[in-house]
């Protein structure tokens, strides 16, 4: 990534506005060509630096829940249980951390009783009890990862 | 708000992105069948109404170098959450900041904040500094940083095709 890479995920963190040629005005702030943002933004995505590039959405706005869960999976059965978790298209990311509770995964459904069958079933299949933690407040973030 | 079955298709539409084109919006109304006003004054909408928080880019973390991904876990009395929530989500090193349900005995933690830096000795110094400038001395905490990353993709909400029209309300 060079500095002109940076300056575009810095300013789209912001967001792009809603307006008929919303790369123009990003382009402009940038002070390069609206084709080059675009093809910049393609390579970034193509290179998997970005994962994504659309609207953020508010799950439970939307009906549908979202829940941080834990476990606490042997070590010496992480790999399988790891593999048995992210099997569940409602599993999002999973990521091992340096604690009793040692795998933690987001679920997303549709609706909230889907979050509480994935669960069961993935206590069923895994023997491990799953801690669900969705969350009950979020606190405004300011300012974004400057890259 | 209700989400009608256009919101819907809507949503699938782009959930997996925008395109990269100078009018994506239209690209997205054409596929629809509305035209690129119709569709968006309904993003507008969706936005001032909270479902659509903004169109933006979901950052990787460590493929643009911030390799250490560290969960600060913190255990709150209730009736201070909502004051250190503010202070933290303000600082600009934190990502993220969320109050969540205690799981004791096991989980005795209520504030989660996700902190990223390049290396971990950075995040903790970061960390050290916040807990320092904000007299958080007494608060129990813990740092969970994260070791293999397994699966990292967009949450999708909505099911494509098949099953739009029996699922608004299933």
């Amino acid at each position: 990534m060079d500095s002109v890479d940076c300056n575009i995920v810095n300013q789209l963190q912001e967001g792009l506005p809603v307006c008929a040629r919303p790369f123009d005005d990003v382009a402009a702030q940038l002070d390069i060509p609206v084709d080059e943002l675009l093809a910049r933004l393609q390579r970034l995505l193509d290179d998997k630096l970005l994962s994504r590039f659309g609207p953020m959405y508010n799950a439970e706005s939307m009906g549908g829940a979202l829940s941080l869960c834990a476990m606490q999976v042997p070590p010496d059965r992480f790999d399988a249980v790891a593999a048995q978790v992210n099997a569940f298209a409602e599993v999002a990311h999973n990521y091992e951390r340096d604690h009793l509770l040692n795998m933690w995964f987001v679920i997303a459904t549709e609706h909230p009783a889907q979050a509480v069958a994935v669960i069961s079933d993935i206590e069923q299949q895994t023997g491990c009890r799953v801690y669900d933690m969705p969350k009950q407040e979020e606190f405004f973030i300011g300012l974004k990862l400057a890259v | 708000m209700v989400l009608s079955e256009l919101d819907r298709e809507l949503i699938a539409e782009i959930q997996g992105g925008l395109p990269l084109v100078a009018r994506p919006y239209a690209a997205i109304a054409n596929r629809l069948g509305m035209t690129e006003e119709t569709l968006m004054a309904r993003l507008r909408e969706l936005q001032s109404d909270g479902l659509i928080k903004r169109m933006g880019v979901v950052v990787k973390h460590r493929a643009l170098g911030y390799q250490a991904n560290a969960m600060v876990v913190w255990d709150i009395p209730d009736e201070d959450v909502e004051r250190v929530g503010a202070l933290l989500a303000a600082e600009t090193c934190v990502t993220l900041c969320y109050q969540r349900p205690r799981r004791l005995p096991q989980w005795p933690y209520n504030l989660f904040c996700m902190i990223h830096g390049r290396e971990r000795n950075a995040v903790l110094r970061r960390l050290a500094q916040i807990v320092e400038f904000h007299g958080l001395q007494q608060l129990p905490h813990s740092v969970l940083f994260s070791g293999r990353s397994f699966k990292q993709r967009g949450a999708h909400y909505v099911a494509r095709e098949d099953s739009l029209p029996r699922s608004a309300h299933g």
